[in-house]
Parts: structure tokens; sequence; C-alpha cells
């Protein structure tokens, strides 16, 4: 039967379908969806998680395949940095159950902090890699690639992208295939990676790459269409689908389902039939390069760009030369980016920063919205945990004239997955940072998973519930002070006292996500008459409040009723209606 | 049949996904291939938020080129604004909420709200409704995504039956009711706002 599904969701299917038994995950948006439609399936035919980083969970599905299961693991493009170690190591191991990884770039940045092509990953790690152009092919390339995984014993990457994952199309699913575990033989030459069994491993992992290069040429995902056309288009993923709305059938195709390796046999045999060839495909010119690498001339960058997303639009524009008539606002118009939610635990943190005028060291998160104005309170942010290790190397550079100044914010679950280690330098090298946790018990951004921190598992078992005071005074870390973040006296009290004592300090602003289904919002804020426009509560950011000809108003549908405006108006003018 | 591109736009946290998914759901009942592209993630904090929903005999792209959409359903005012370059220029039609909610910039005072937005889109493309009025009356102010889809399955081939029938199947069943007359208020909306 077809069902419109979710790529994501096909993804999942797919997996499920090729009788996937282990799936462990870190959310990463935009891959998110795959494992938590995993745990829709039945527990007792798939074991799935959410681990505290994509190292941990790259790592556990490798002994998972180790012991015999098929086994899966999903990340963002920037988790794939992550998990980079035990996958180069992974790909001279090989496998037993078929072990795929499953990445998402995000061409065009629509909720990450860099454009990077993860393809590079696949030949750096020489691990083959497909990539499907839409829901039908993430449920049958993700089948194809456990099958490819045993079959070469390699782990296979599957790499989508944001407009492949975050699609829906139709896919037709089938039953689920009963892959009981495969026996395990202890083998010390293939899977413990010492120098003398490495380098054997070495020679095994070219022989292979020579072998799925030449099967390359004839595997069913790679498929030449010719239209006896004198332009042949290179592509895969969803530059296929924008090529097919720009030509229809006016083009020759050569579609790649494997994107790495690439047989050069059918890449020449393929330039042979047309006179002109262009290689589409987002951010780097990844096939460009073999293809010239082959003795192949072909278009590629220099008619399209680097940097973000295709459409078909562009692909018209640039090889038909034809554009269709667009209409245009009159006038800039004003631009509308994310902000923290009404209500949101975060602002009272931020506000309170940016009034001490802190330096701050930022992370990856909702809270990352708090560096955009009117808050404007972050300093930087590149990568997850990376706010604690950033400001540990700033506080010993710039030492008594930053003492005071500085400190770091991360969120709960990027502290588990990698604020620990960043935590453990500060102290075990004798700084005296402060750094901020912002417990807001989920993981806001990708929409409410769970973490180790909140008590409960990807499939809502109760589990037993890290105790932040506890860690990160077993860390080292003496002075720990848990807040409320909407007490903006009591935050602030706190962060004088801490950034003045001579050794680390740790503080919790601890309250839930205000999206959190849990959390019971009561009443909302109004505005009194006695309101002296002077302007204050627009400071907080709030997308609840807004000024029309000088009135204040507080949209009563959007308002939280957290108060935080009332804290900050000098004269008493918001108050909270309670509602009965 | 012949292909219709439905552009969806709003602010993160309107519901335009659950509109997408109605609007998907009723087409491929009606025998068409349906492609769907969704935002998740970051935009969903209350930025500007763009779903694509195409149907028709063979859907190859998800996504509506500029210039390319016959419908745009706003769920705000200068949302609708900033999608107009999407509208088929020739024949598109936006049907908009009249609700208006100010982004950061305006609300901090270093931008301006567009003033004259359906003046400046031209009266005559564009369909405009008191929404977020008439899903009150219906009972819940977050049905707004089913009174805009009312008004648009006036416009759309795909019968009254199997609108009622997507919807009903697609939110949640305790909304039901709700959802199915805001649908209706849309629907039967004689008088929109011009």
């Amino acid at each position: 039967m077809k069902e419109l599904l979710l790529g994501n969701a096909a993804v999942a299917r797919g997996a499920y379908e090729a009788g996937v038994r282990y799936v462990s995950s870190y959310p990463g948006t935009p891959s998110t969806e795959i494992t938590e439609r995993i745990s829709g399936y039945p527990e007792s035919e798939v074991y799935c998680e959410w681990a505290p980083n994509e190292k941990v969970a790259a790592e556990s599905a490798i002994g998972a395949s180790i012991a015999g299961a098929r086994a899966m693991t999903c990340c963002k493009h920037v988790g794939l940095n992550v998990m980079a170690d035990p996958i180069f190591t992974a790909s001279y191991t090989g496998v037993n159950g078929g072990l795929v990884i499953c990445v998402a770039d995000d061409p065009g940045m629509h909720s990450s902090q860099n454009e990077q092509d993860s393809r590079h990953y696949a030949r750096a790690a020489k691990m083959p890699a497909l990539e499907p152009s839409d829901s039908e092919e993430c449920l049958e390339f993700t089948k194809l690639a456990f099958d490819l995984s045993e079959q070469y014993d390699v782990p296979v990457m599957l790499r989508l992208t944001t407009r492949v994952a975050h699609s829906q199309s139709l896919a037709e699913t089938a039953e689920r295939l009963d892959k009981p575990l495969l026996p395990y033989e202890k083998d010390m030459r293939k899977y413990v990676m010492m120098p003398a069994n490495a380098i054997r491993r070495h020679t095994v992992v070219e022989e292979r790459t020579s072998r799925l290069e030449e099967a390359a040429e004839r595997l069913s995902c790679n498929v030449i269409e010719d239209n006896h056309s004198k332009i042949g288009v290179i592509c895969s993923g969803i530059n296929y689908c924008y090529a097919k709305e720009a030509f229809e059938d006016g083009v020759n195709y050569l579609k790649l389902g494997l994107v790495w390796p690439v047989s050069p046999k059918l890449i020449t045999r393929f330039a042979s039939i047309c006179e002109t060839v262009y290689v589409l495909e987002e951010l780097d010119p990844f096939i460009e390069s073999i293809c010239r690498s082959y003795g192949v001339s072909v278009h590629g960058k220099d008619i399209f760009p680097m940097t973000g997303e295709y459409s078909s639009a562009m692909l018209k524009e640039r090889i038909l030369h034809e554009s269709a008539d667009v209409l245009q606002p009159e006038e800039d118009l004003p631009p509308r980016p994310p902000a923290l939610c009404p209500g949101c635990p975060h602002r009272g943190v931020f506000h309170v920063l940016k009034k001490m005028k802190l330096t701050v060291s930022g992370d990856i998160g909702c809270y990352t919205l708090g560096a955009l104005p009117p808050l404007s309170a972050l300093d930087t942010t590149i990568c997850m945990g990376a706010s604690i290790s950033a400001a540990h190397g700033m506080a010993k550079v710039r030492g008594d004239e930053w003492k005071g100044k500085l400190v770091s914010v991360i969120g709960d679950s990027t502290f588990m997955h990698s604020g620990i280690t960043g935590l453990s330098d500060i102290v075990y090298n004798r700084g005296a940072n402060t750094v901020i946790i912002l417990d807001n018990s989920t993981t806001g951004m990708t929409g409410h998973q769970d973490n180790p921190l909140t008590g409960k598992t990807i499939r809502g078992h109760a589990t037993r519930q890290a105790d932040l005071e506890i860690l990160c005074k077993g860390i080292g870390i003496d002075r720990v002070t848990v807040v409320d973040p909407f007490d903006l006296n009591a935050l602030e009290a706190a962060l004088k006292k801490e950034l003045t004592v001579d050794e680390p300090s740790v503080i919790i602003a601890q309250r839930p996500c205000a999206l959190l289904k849990t959390v019971i919002h009561r009443g909302h804020c109004t505005v009194g008459d006695n309101c002296i426009r002077c302007g204050k509560c627009l400071t907080i950011g709030c997308p609840a409040i807004s000024r029309h000809d000088g009135i204040t108003e507080i949209d009563e549908t959007l308002c939280n009723g957290c108060g935080l405006c009332a804290q900050v108006c000098p004269v008493n003018a918001i108050r909270k209606e309670d509602e009965q | 049949m012949k292909q219709t591109n439905v552009l969806i736009v709003g602010v993160g946290g309107q519901g335009t996904l659950l509109a997408s998914r109605v609007l998907g759901r009723a087409a491929l009942m009606c025998g068409n291939d349906v492609k769907i592209s969704e935002v998740h993630g970051m935009s969903q904090r209350g930025g500007s938020v763009i779903t694509y929903v195409k149907y028709g005999s063979k859907v190859y792209s998800p996504l509506i080129d500029p210039g390319c959409a016959d419908y745009i359903l706003a769920f705000e005012l200068l949302e609708a604004y900033r999608a107009l370059p999407y509208l088929n220029a020739s024949a598109g039609r936006i049907i908009a909420s009249s609700q208006r909610i100010d982004p950061m910039s305006v609300i901090t005072g270093s931008a301006s709200y567009p003033d004259d937005i359906v003046q400046k889109i031209g009266p005559s493309r564009i369909t405009l409704l008191n929404a977020l009025d008439l899903a009150k009356k219906a009972g819940n102010v977050k049905s707004v995504n089913s009174v805009l889809l009312g008004a648009f399955a006036k416009h759309s081939e795909i019968p009254f039956e199997i609108w009622t029938e997507a919807l009903s199947q697609t939110v949640p069943q305790k909304t039901k009711d709700v959802n199915l007359s805001a649908f209706m208020a849309g629907f039967m909306e004689s008088n929109p706002i011009s």
C-alpha cells in the first residue's frame, strides 16, 4: 500500500522492514523524526534510545552490529563530526549485522550552525554512501543500505538533506523482514584495532572500495535515462526532483543513488551520449571533482553556487535561461527571525546577563536565540559543549582583565551531551569560571526529546534520573546553586556572588520549557492605565508584547502569564490576571 | 488532474503544519500524487514559516518556485506580503487571515509594520478573512487553520465531502467538532473583508 510519508518516517519504515533491531541516536534537526518514528514500532521488535551524544549512539550501534543485529544510528551533519572517531575505525572492522549511519545535511542552514557536506566523510572513512531523492527512495535505499552493509562488510552511510528528510511523498510499504541475530564469533584480527590488525584491515578496506566502485556500474540505484538530448545532467537526492521539474524528459539523466564510490565506467558511458554534461549538487563540487578526476569534462560550480539550496527555478534559469514572472513587495519587509517563546525560562537569564553586561560564551539550543535583539546577550556559539571549554580558553588568556565578567550558558541536554568534559577541564586545570546550566527539563529546540536528566526513556519508561548537582560536585565543583530563572533578583544576586569567588562554580537555572505539555499556564498579563510608556517591557524580547501608537499591549492569545514583564516594569503597571 | 501548487505561510506556532497535512490528505484521497515540504526546528520558534503542498497526476519537486503558486494561504498579513513573489503573477490567489503579529524588529522599534498591505498586494488577488474571529466563534482560537482551509476549499476542485473527511481524519479527535465548524465558517464566509 502507498502511504504519504515524511522522508524521515520512510527511513524509519525502511529500517523497520529491513529487520533493524537496534537504533540509538541523539536528536538533531533535520534527522530527529527518524528515531522518534522508530519508537512507534513494537518494543519486542526494535530496541531504540536517545543516547547522551552521537559518539555514544554510534558506538552502541557498532556494538549491536558486532553482536549480530541490524543496527542504525541517525544524526544531523554536525552530529556526524561528533561520531567521526568510532565510524572511521568501524569502517576498518566492518560489521556483523548490517550497520547504517544515517546523516541529514542542512543546505540553506534552516536549523544549523554550518553547512558542511557530509559526503566527504563517506570518502574519508571509506564507507559507501546512498542518497535518496524522495520518501519512496528513503524507504528502499535504507533497505538497500542494510543489504550492502552485510554484503560488503562495511558500515553504509545514508545521506539525506533537509528537503528530503522533511518532505512528504508517497511510498510503498511492506512487511518486516524476519532477521534473526547473526552468530557472533570472537575474531580479534577483525575487531581488535591494534596496529598489527588495523594495518591488515586497511588493505581489506582498499580492496573493498575497489569492489564497490566496480559494482557501482551495475547497481540498480544508479540509473541512466537516455532521452536523446544533447544535454546531460548528473544528479542525486533532491536535485533529481528539481531537475525533473525543470526539464522533464528534455535532457538525459544520470541519477546516482550511490554517491560514493562513483563508477568511472558509468560516468564515461553517460558522458559519451551527451554533448554537454552538468553536475547538479548542492554545497561542494563532490561528484564534479570525481568526474574531472576520471577525465570527463563537466559544468558545475562554474555556473552554480557553493552555498545554499538549489531549486528548479535556478536550474531553468542557469541552463535554459528561462524565468517566470515574479511580483515583488514595494518595500523592504521587516524580517521575522525565530525568537524565544512567550513564557520561555531562558528569557530571564538573558535579561540579567545583558543587564550585567557580561561576556557570554553560548551553546547550541533554543537559547542560541538569546543572541538576537533586543536581548543581544550572547558573544559566541560554536558547537555543542563549546560554551564551557571556549570560556576556559578565554579566561586563561584574559586573566584578571575578564575576571568576574565572563560566563558560560549551556542547556541541560547539551551539558549531558558534551558539557561535562569541558567542566572537568576547568576544575582540573585550576580555572575559576562560572557556568549557568539552563535546565528546562527537556531537549527543546528539536521538539522535546527526553535525555538522561528527564527520568524518562524515548518510549516513556521511567528510568534513573541523573542528578545535576551531584554530578557537578563529583567533578569537583564545590559551589553549585539552584535558582528559578523567573526570579530575576535571586538570579542576579547568585551571579554577582559566584563571579567574585576564586573557584569554579555552577548555577543551575531550573524551570521547565514553556511548551512542555506538563507545564500548565495560568492567566495572562495586562497593561494598566498607569503605564508610563518607558518601553522597558519591550527590552525583554517577548513576542506577546508590542506597542502601537505609543500604547503597550500584551496579546492574550500569545501570553503565557510568566510575569517577567511585570518584574521589569518600574511602575508596576503590568499585572497578571489569573484565570478562574 | 492539473497540478495545483499551494503555499502555506505564517508564523511558527500558528498551526501551518496541520493545515498542510489536511490538504495533503484531501488531495491524496482524490487520487493525486502529492508532495509536501515542511520546515522543522529553529524557525518553528516564532519565525516565518513556509509549507509547500503540491498535487496533480505527477509531482516531481516538493518545492514551489517563485511565480508558481496557484494559491497562498496566509495565517498572517505580513507573511502574506512576504510570500508575494511565490504567487503566480497572472492567475494566483492569496487567501489571508487579517491577523497581524509584530516581528521582534517592529516590537523593538527598529522597523515598522508595512501599511496598506492589501492595497499593495492588489485587492483583486487577495481574499481577506478575519480568521481569528471566526475561529474564536467556532470555539477555539487555534482553529484558524481550519477556517483558512474552508475558505480555500471554495476555490479548489476537491469535493466538499473529501475535505470534511480529510479534516476529521487529521485533527486530534477531541478537536474534530471545533475544527469542522471552523472549516464551515471559512467555507461559508460570504462577506470577506475587502
